[in-house]
């Protein structure tokens, strides 16, 4: 009996070290937070058209009424992610399956509309988040952050950062999955 | 060339300290005196080698020498002189290399300074120490390797994190690590006395000097971490109960136990497999802490670069030499002799008391800081451990810790007199009530913990203050040869109630800061005015200027009272060239009443664009949680200096002579 109390330190410290050894092993990233967001319906939003721009703005109706698989992407002139991302949505925008949808969050409108005159637009709805409003109610972190919504509005993947080599990949496989 | 030598410096030391970890403990076996005497100069040898390392890596930094991957990674030839020696360990390999250094500094410390201690025993100690520096040394030298060369080297470095261009990264790091790694040396002995199978009242008094250099640089290292995130990161807090300062505190807590129940160890050979478990806990727990910061396990504010090849190799070291040294404890502890008996109601009892709140608190941290992994683990939940939980649990015990350890130092050994004692002081009990009860009066809406929080705070100061006098005979006015009888005190006992009155004001600023700060935050343009416990306070715009490394938005700020000009403060916003990143610069009007915390920022909204947005906090009594942590400090030096731990001397412990009747040993 007595032998026992003289091990429970071992035990324990075995047991934390499994943990450490899981926690390791495991391909997770810690900080990474989970989006409540995922298998809910897409939150209420209502956004104007960018002044301009000859694509229309956006809201869940729009989005609802589209009956499609969108992908719902946050962008901004300012940040440099974004510009990086910007060819993958390009590429994207050529399959007729999906609908792109663009969210310009907290931007300038005359910096916006030179950015995708310069890229090139390949969002069928750009809705203005100038105030940032509606990036709060998706709980996005920073842009580019990037989410799937499948057919009947719900949000099914979220992405946070640039959507570039092998991440896209990833995303596409995962987009066609959810078109199948 | 310099590089190499260092290179070249390092990997002799991996040599040496494998030969350091195996010689001396052959030699015990065979009984070659040679061997065992090599212990002693090798682990000096081996300081000089790392030191040189040490100095090649700071020679890198000082001339900016952008050959070496490190340096380009974390300095920039404008940066100021400073900030390229204190980059040297701002940064993972450099701070392993300063880990490393500071290991084998104990090692050799104890090669000069620990004559007293039986050469066999030293020779035991100074080969566990190889252990740990072979792990740690090839750590480096295969994960991480700081003299690591880059080709064509670059124009200029990416300079080192802003955040860290401060004087409190020149202190705060290494005085931690003295503290972490000081207890490698304790673990050592812990792990000796298991080998040879015995814990002496003679071990415990060797060991001590060591605990109390490493909790007294672990205290100064932690309380400097929170004052640095205190002004330096602009948020208004001094602590986040963050994964990575929860780490560091866990040591202190385990240590300050171990501190505690050395004595007893000391006095009255008793708790020797207590001591030893709490010996070999401490460093664990700093072991872990390196771990958790190198290996980006939990997510946290402090960031290392995260590389899980290096977590793995840190675990397996971890694995041995945790694992190995709870083995053999559970080994070898059973068979050591339990000391004197002593009566529920007795120094024995307190202490052990003691022990049981901080292991308590140690574990009630370790639990909150893990949860989320085990979370994950078995649910695949992510969930984060904030401040609420912390607070909860860990007060009502710090507060009955707090209460209880004033009455600590009455007790005597074996049997003391409760009774006897809370008549002497019952009316301190009453008057520490009556100031709980004052401060309800006056702040009616405060939080309970905090209420009660300034009474345990006073209770504690005074009755500790009321036992110096006691002992000093100053309680019977008896006020003739006064210094000469405070001096006559052993420095220990001096030293316990220097370190227990810093509690005291260390309890006082956590519970009044945390429960009666103020927040105030406007966006404000040149004249605006804002209100803050009874500050009126004037934003009188911005100005730009340049530093050696950044820009800077500097605001002039004017603090008024009553309608009286009090000063000028000026908070920043700093941009740093290099990185592109910017700082935060708080202005604080200090005072021992509350500080007033200043910070500037620009708004995120561009409605708000022209505008800044002005942040003032009032934090009442802050600053005496860094006077308390300066006691704390104070107190440990104090306590290492006591006469019978007199290291470097031929140990020759007699009690002081009773003639002197003011020294009362048995209430030490």
């Amino acid at each position: 009996m007595r032998r026992f109390v003289f091990l429970t330190p071992l035990a324990l410290s075995l047991i934390i070290g499994a943990f450490a050894v899981w926690g390791l092993l495991n391909d997770r990233n810690p900080s990474e937070i989970p989006s409540a967001l995922i298998n809910r319906s897409v939150p209420n939003f209502d956004l104007l058209p960018l002044p301009g721009l000859n694509s229309p703005g956006l809201s869940k109706k729009e989005l609802l009424n589209l009956e499609k698989v969108s992908v719902v992407n946050f962008f901004a002139s300012w940040c440099l992610p974004c510009r990086a991302e910007h060819q993958s949505f390009i590429k994207l925008s050529r399959n007729d399956d999906i609908e792109l949808l663009g969210i310009n969050y907290k931007d300038n409108d005359k910096d916006a509309l030179d950015w995708l005159t310069e890229l090139g637009n390949p969002y069928t709805y750009v809705g203005n988040d100038f105030s940032g409003r509606t990036g709060i109610d998706w709980g996005i972190t920073g842009v580019p952050e990037t989410f799937i919504v499948n057919k009947n509005g719900k949000v099914v993947h979220r992405f946070s950062g640039p959507l570039v080599g092998e991440r896209f990949e990833e995303f596409k496989e995962l987009l066609m999955l959810e078109l199948k | 060339m310099i590089p190499e030598l260092g290179q070249f410096s390092l990997i002799l030391a991996l040599l040496i300290a494998i030969v350091q970890s195996t010689l001396p403990i052959t030699g015990l076996v065979r009984k070659n005196s040679i061997w065992i005497n090599s212990a002693k100069y090798l682990a000096l040898l081996q300081f000089f080698l790392v030191l040189i390392a040490f100095m090649a890596l700071m020679r890198s930094y000082i001339v900016s020498d952008f050959t070496v991957t490190n340096v380009v990674n974390n300095s920039h030839s404008n940066k100021p002189l400073l900030y390229k020696i204190v980059g040297t360990w701002g940064n993972h390999e450099g701070s392993i290399l300063l880990w490393v250094l500071i290991l084998v500094a104990f090692g050799g410390a104890l090669s000069l300074f620990g004559s007293n201690i039986p050469t066999t025993l030293r020779a035991r100690v100074l080969s566990v120490q190889g252990w740990i520096c072979v792990g740690f040394i090839s750590f480096m030298l295969f994960t991480s390797n700081p003299f690591e060369r880059t080709f064509p080297p670059p124009l200029n470095g990416n300079d080192l994190n802003p955040l860290l261009q401060d004087i409190g990264l020149a202190i705060h790091p290494p005085l931690l690590y003295v503290g972490y790694v000081g207890f490698s040396i304790v673990f050592s002995f812990a792990i000796a006395a298991l080998l040879e199978g015995e814990v002496s009242s003679a071990w415990a008094r060797w060991v001590r000097p060591w605990i109390l250099i490493s909790w007294t640089s672990l205290s100064a290292g932690i309380a400097l971490g929170a004052w640095w995130a205190y002004y330096e990161l602009g948020w208004g807090g001094w602590w986040f109960w963050d994964p990575v300062e929860n780490v560091s505190f866990m040591p202190w807590l385990v240590g300050t136990a171990l501190l505690h129940s050395a004595i007893v160890t000391e006095k009255r050979g008793a708790f020797k497999a207590w001591t030893v478990l709490l010996a070999i806990l401490t460093f664990s727990l700093s072991l872990l802490g390196t771990f958790i910061v190198r290996s980006g396990l939990l997510t946290s504010v402090h960031s290392f670069a995260v590389d899980p090849e290096r977590g793995i190799y840190i675990l397996i070291l971890l694995a041995l030499s945790i694992g190995g040294s709870l083995l053999l404890f559970a080994y070898r502890a059973p068979s050591l002799e339990g000391g004197g008996l002593f009566s529920p109601i007795s120094r024995e009892s307190g202490l052990l008391l003691n022990n049981l709140f901080l292991t308590t608190s140690a574990a009630i941290v370790l639990f909150g800081t893990l949860y989320p992994l085990f979370l994950e683990g078995i649910t695949g939940e992510k969930i984060s451990v904030g401040p609420p939980f912390f607070n909860i649990s860990f007060t009502p015990i710090g507060l009955m810790l707090g209460s209880t350890m004033a009455i600590g130092p009455y007790l005597k050994w074996k049997k003391a007199d409760i009774a006897g004692i809370l008549s002497r002081i019952k009316f301190l009990i009453f008057v520490s009530l009556g100031v709980s009860l004052f401060v309800w009066y006056l702040k009616t809406s405060g939080p309970v913990f905090a209420i009660v929080g300034v009474g345990v705070s006073f209770w504690l100061f005074t009755a500790t203050l009321f036992e110096w006098m006691d002992r000093v005979k100053l309680i019977n006015k008896d006020y003739s040869d006064i210094f000469k009888r405070i001096r006559s005190q052993p420095r220990s006992a001096n030293g316990m109630t220097i370190a227990h009155l810093g509690m005291s004001f260390i309890i006082l600023g956590v519970v009044c800061s945390s429960a009666w700060k103020e927040e105030v935050i406007g966006f404000v343009e040149k004249g605006s005015q804002l209100e803050v416990a009874s500050f009126l306070v004037t934003f009188g715009g911005v100005s730009l200027y340049q530093g050696p490394n950044y820009n800077s938005e500097k605001a002039t700020v004017k603090v008024e009272k009553d309608g009286k000009f009090l000063e000028n403060l000026y908070p920043e916003r700093r941009s740093y060239l290099a990185t592109g990143t910017s700082t935060t610069e708080s202005a604080i009007r200090q005072s021992l009443a509350g500080d007033l915390y200043v910070t500037i920022s620009e708004p995120a909204n561009n409605k708000f664009k022209g505008k800044w947005v002005l942040r003032l906090i009032y934090e009442p009594l802050v600053n005496f949680i860094w006077l308390g942590a300066s006691f704390l400090a104070l107190g440990g030096i104090i306590s290492i200096t006591d006469k019978r731990y007199k290291v470097g001397r031929t140990f020759k412990y007699r009690r002081t002579k009773p003639a002197n009747k003011v020294v009362r040993l048995d209430n030490f």
